[in-house]
């Protein structure tokens, strides 16, 4: 067992620090590249620097300045080179901007160097058609950037957006170097807006609608994505593997009954007891029995997903941690909560009994509020979560970038990708426990509510 | 500016939650400590108090987003 980890563990840091390495290749490609620039320059400067500095030694401290100049020079073109409309398409390493676009859903299925493309399925405001059409139409590149356009429509990291203006219909070769983002103020913020540089011609890209409430960006744009993106994919499978698994384990019941619970059976058996004895029966009360399939349901539904975001190698989406999926489940627990909701709960948020009539005009707007700050904290506290632990993952992941100098240190690499390996398994360990908290939490304060909704108020009456 | 006093707010509201949830975490011990028996209950509450704390973190940390 300590062989076996302590080799996984070398596997591990020895490929993160191969493809530290391959980035090295790229990077000298681009600085053989724009070495032209460089050295125009130095070939500018060069006169205007002998003139004043006449003295030996200074002129050998100013050469050793100037050539560190011209490397720095050299870096900042290879990373920073505009494509024709002047966009810059290639960034530094930057590790919050790699976090982000890891936890963002995608148009494209990827594990390791393979791309799945997935159905798009997307709507243009103001027109009744509806596309439809496969996410390799776009021919990504290793960035997930499609070198195509289609209908008007471009991949940019993984994202479909739309391209706004005056832009052809049907499958256009666009290249590579063609898109690129540029800081924009929209709204007194620093957005990142993407442009598509075609024929000479500055696009600007709108994003897809989105109703984050401006979290990310968000609002209403020119078309509607309802594609079957990585999430929604990841959804779909833990749907079937769930409805597999707890059909499996309901025909096991149904035929041993009386006997023993074996195999997958025996898994689940004290998770659901579980479920049913700390959470169910005392939160909710004697009707109980109702609420525990829904109970049960978005417990595994929340489980099962988070588990299968923490698998390694295996694409990682972050369906819990999308403020989408969690909005929905936060919705249906609202739904549940307020249509099972008797008399004495409304009561309790609009006229509480035994207090006096002033304070009832304070406490009445704050009880209305948190029926729906309930659901809003569900939706936020499962996403928050979920989110943290994927950025944090490759945060870890990328300070063997960041340390290597993207490949130029080898002793840099080496070192922090056992350190980083080391500290990404810890906190696998810890996200493997979060992903078991967060769906326990979620279930039991859905339950909790559910439970102040229905419960029979004859206890309070006692105590009066 | 506006980003640097959100990123203030927000790690106040962290300190806030932080203080908060360690009481809970502190007191639960103690209690389990001398009630080894209710475990289970003691900990189902402990998180349950717990993550209604997170909660009023959570809202300040999306506030200072949107403030961001």
């Amino acid at each position: 067992m300590k062989n076996l980890l302590t080799s996984f563990l070398l596997i591990f840091s020895l490929s993160i620090t191969a493809s530290a390495q391959q980035h090295d290749h790229e990077q000298h490609d681009g600085h053989q590249h724009s070495d032209h620039d460089g050295h125009d320059h130095i070939q500018e400067a060069d006169p205007a620097l002998k003139v004043p500095n006449a003295g030996g030694a200074h002129i050998d401290g100013d050469n050793h300045h100037q050539t560190d100049g011209h490397t720095h020079a050299g870096d900042h073109g290879a990373h920073h080179e505009p494509n024709a409309c002047g966009i810059v398409t290639h960034h530094e390493f930057d590790p919050g901007a790699l976090a982000f676009h890891h936890i963002s859903d995608q148009n494209v299925y990827n594990v390791g160097p393979w791309k799945f493309p997935l159905p798009c399925i997307l709507k243009t405001h103001g027109s009744k058609k509806i596309e439809f059409f496969s996410s390799g139409k776009f021919n990504a590149d290793y960035h997930m950037t499609g070198t195509n356009a289609y209908n008007g429509y471009v991949l940019y990291e993984g994202i479909v957006r739309r391209v706004v203006g005056d832009f052809p219909d049907g499958l256009i070769d666009i290249g590579h170097n063609a898109l690129g983002v540029e800081q924009e103020e929209v709204d007194g913020k620093a957005r990142d807006v993407v442009y598509l540089c075609h024929n000479g011609n500055k696009l600007r890209c709108d994003n897809k609608s989105t109703l984050d409430g401006g979290l990310f960006g968000g609002g209403i744009t020119s078309f509607t994505d309802f594609s079957i993106t990585k999430n929604v994919l990841s959804m779909i499978f833990m749907v079937f593997l769930m409805s597999w698994l707890f059909l499996t384990i309901a025909k096991r019941y149904r035929e041993r009954e009386g006997k023993a619970p074996s195999g997958v059976q025996g898994l689940f058996e004290p998770i659901i007891v579980f479920i049913q004895d700390e959470v169910a029966k005392p939160f909710i009360g004697h009707k109980w029995e109702k609420f525990l399939p829904f109970l049960l349901t978005i417990f595994f539904f929340i489980l099962g997903l988070n588990l299968f975001g923490q698998i390694p190698f295996l694409g990682g989406s972050n369906v819990t941690g999308s403020l989408s999926v969690t909005m929905v489940l936060a919705i249906i627990a609202f739904l549940v909560t307020n249509l099972n909701g008797n008399k004495h709960y409304w009561e309790h948020i609009f006229w509480m009994p035994g207090v006096p009539a002033w304070v009832k005009t304070i406490l009445t707007p704050v009880e209305f509020l948190g029926v729906f700050i309930k659901p809003l904290t569900l939706m936020l506290r499962l996403f928050a979560n979920i989110t943290a632990g994927h950025m944090v993952m490759v945060i870890f992941v990328s300070l063997i970038f960041v340390f290597s100098k993207n490949g130029t240190s080898v002793l840099g690499g080496y070192g922090t990708s056992i350190a980083s390996g080391l500290l990404t398994v810890f906190m696998m360990a810890i996200e493997l426990l979060v992903a078991f908290i967060q769906a326990f939490v979620f279930t039991i304060l859905t339950a909790s509510y559910i439970g102040a909704a229905v419960e029979e108020h004859h206890h309070a009456e006692e105590h009066h | 500016m506006g980003g640097s006093v959100a990123a203030l707010g927000m790690g106040l509201a962290v300190i806030g939650a932080g203080i908060g949830i360690g009481m809970i975490g502190s007191r639960a011990m103690e209690a389990i400590a001398r009630q080894p028996e209710a475990v289970g209950d003691i900990r189902a509450n402990m998180i349950l108090t717990a993550a209604l704390i997170e909660g009023a973190a959570l809202i300040a940390i999306v506030m200072a987003f949107l403030v961001a």
